[in-house]
Formats: C-alpha cells, sequence, structure tokens
C-alpha cells in the first residue's frame, strides 16, 4: 500500500469536504479510486456506474499519463504519486 | 453577464485563428476574490474574466472539441495557487455561427460540468468574427445530486429536452 495524492477539480471538491486534494492509500489506481469513494461516499454516483466502473466521462490521470493508455486501473500506484480525475468537457 | 477585458477577446480570438481550420478551445479564469459586480438583467452576479488560458482541442476537429484533461487539470492546479476560479469555457466554430449546436447544450448539461460556468463561442464562419455567451438554465445541480445511473441519467437528459427547465440561454457581453 502506497499513499498517493489525489487532486480534484472544483467541480468535484465539494463532494470531498471542499479538499482540492486528498491523500489515499492503495497499490494500484483501481484501490485508490475505491479508498477515495469509502472515504467520500458523496463522490461514488459522480465517479462509478453500478458496476464499480469509472464513467465514460470521466478521466484518471496517473503523474499525468492517462490510465487508458497504462494498465488502466490495474495500474500499480507508488509512495508519492499523483493521481488526478476529472470530468470530459466536451463540445460541438 | 460576461465581462470581458478586450486583451482577452482578441486572445480568444488569435487562439481560434491560431488552430483554425479546427475548432479551438480554452477556459476563462476569474479573481475568486472578487465580487460579484456585475449584475445583469437576470440578477445574476458576474466575476470579470481576468484572462483567458488556451487549451490543446484533444479531439484534433473542425466539427468538435473536448478540452486537453491534463491540460484543464494544470488550469485548475494554476487556479489554486493564484487565487483564481475557472468560471468558463470557450470553443470557436469554423463554419458555423455563433450559437451552440445540440452537441454543445448536451455536453453543456452532462454531470459534472459546472452548471455556474459561462459557455463562450467564437464564430470564424464570415468576414467579421462574433462573439457570444450562454448559460445553463434551471436547477441542474438539484437534479445532479438526484441522478444514481446511467439509465436515470438517459432518462434525465431526454427529459432535458423536452422541456425549457434545462435549457442554455444567451447572457449579454460587456467588452471593456
Ligand atoms: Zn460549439
Amino acid at each position: 500500500m502506497s499513499a498517493v495524492t489525489v487532486r480534484l477539480p472544483t467541480v468535484l471538491r465539494q463532494q470531498a469536504n471542499g479538499q482540492s486534494a486528498v491523500s489515499v492509500a492503495g497499490s494500484t489506481v483501481g484501490e485508490v479510486v475505491d479508498e477515495l469513494v469509502l472515504g467520500y461516499p458523496d463522490l461514488k454516483s459522480n465517479l462509478l456506474d453500478e458496476a464499480g466502473t469509472v464513467r465514460k466521462f470521466i478521466n484518471v490521470y496517473l503523474n499525468d499519463e492517462d490510465i487508458r493508455f497504462l494498465d488502466q486501473l490495474e495500474t500499480t500506484v507508488v509512495e508519492g504519486d499523483e493521481v488526478a480525475i476529472l470530468p470530459a468537457v466536451a463540445g460541438g | 453577464m460576461l465581462s470581458l477585458s478586450r486583451t482577452s477577446w482578441l486572445e480568444i480570438l488569435a487562439e481560434a485563428w491560431r488552430v483554425y481550420p479546427l475548432e479551438a478551445c480554452g477556459l476563462l479564469l476569474a479573481d475568486r476574490s472578487a465580487d460579484g459586480a456585475l449584475i445583469d438583467e437576470s440578477g445574476q452576479a458576474d466575476r470579470p474574466i481576468q484572462r483567458f488560458v488556451p487549451l490543446k482541442n484533444a479531439a484534433n476537429s473542425s466539427r468538435v472539441f473536448q478540452l486537453d484533461p491534463m491540460g484543464y487539470m494544470k488550469v485548475e492546479r494554476m487556479a489554486d495557487d493564484d487565487g483564481s476560479e475557472v468560471v468558463g469555457v470557450v470553443h470557436s466554430h469554423t463554419h458555423t455561427a455563433a450559437y451552440p449546436s445540440a452537441t454543445d447544450v448536451r455536453e453543456a448539461t452532462m454531470p459534472l460540468v459546472p452548471p455556474t460556468w459561462h459557455w463562450v463561442i467564437v464564430s470564424l464562419a464570415w468576414g467579421s468574427p462574433e462573439l457570444r455567451s450562454f448559460r445553463v438554465q434551471g436547477q441542474k445541480s438539484d437534479w445532479l445530486l438526484a441522478w444514481g445511473s446511467d439509465s436515470e441519467y438517459k432518462k434525465g437528459s431526454e427529459y432535458k429536452k423536452g422541456t425549457d427547465k434545462w435549457g442554455i440561454a444567451e447572457e449579454q457581453v460587456w467588452l471593456r
């Protein structure tokens, strides 16, 4: 288990007691996300669907890399890593 | 009401032309401590835009845009450090007028896109560029808190389409 920092954009902070970054323990990105929503249950429905999968419009980054291009939620994290979670903003 | 400096307007325009024929995009920042001194006809109090930060269009397209997510995160980080706040998003239309497309309306009313954001569109479709700003109307945040599943979310979108409750409306722009 490693302590990693999870960085949240303004729009998600309300559900994390107003914090812009929280420290969470885990050994993979998936564990970090699970631990995060355990600590801040209000975040859960915004981040995960009923099957526990990260919603399509949510991007998860590990140290500035999209986890879709790493091992997704299985990606290993080490002490001091930074996970960023943020919604997709798009239009036409 | 959107209060934009002429400098920011020129920066938006420069970015739109720089990436043309692709759609340009970026974020608008306001000073976190500034008063919402500008009150428009609807009584909404807004802080003046402090600056425009261009971002890469991750969709790399002339028809759609997606804010480069990491760039978005970096802007959030910068805002934390300098006491500003993201208050809006800008994108360009290369072939249509500066009014929201169906995609814009759908995306602007998505969960987790802040409902208070200014949606600014600049059009390069004709000789002289035009800029308009829009706001989501209605109690999106109440609805956000209520939605719990993808199926409910879909229902929400349909509901939205059928009523005026989740519309997007033009707001005044003041070039200062
Ligand atoms: Zn558009």
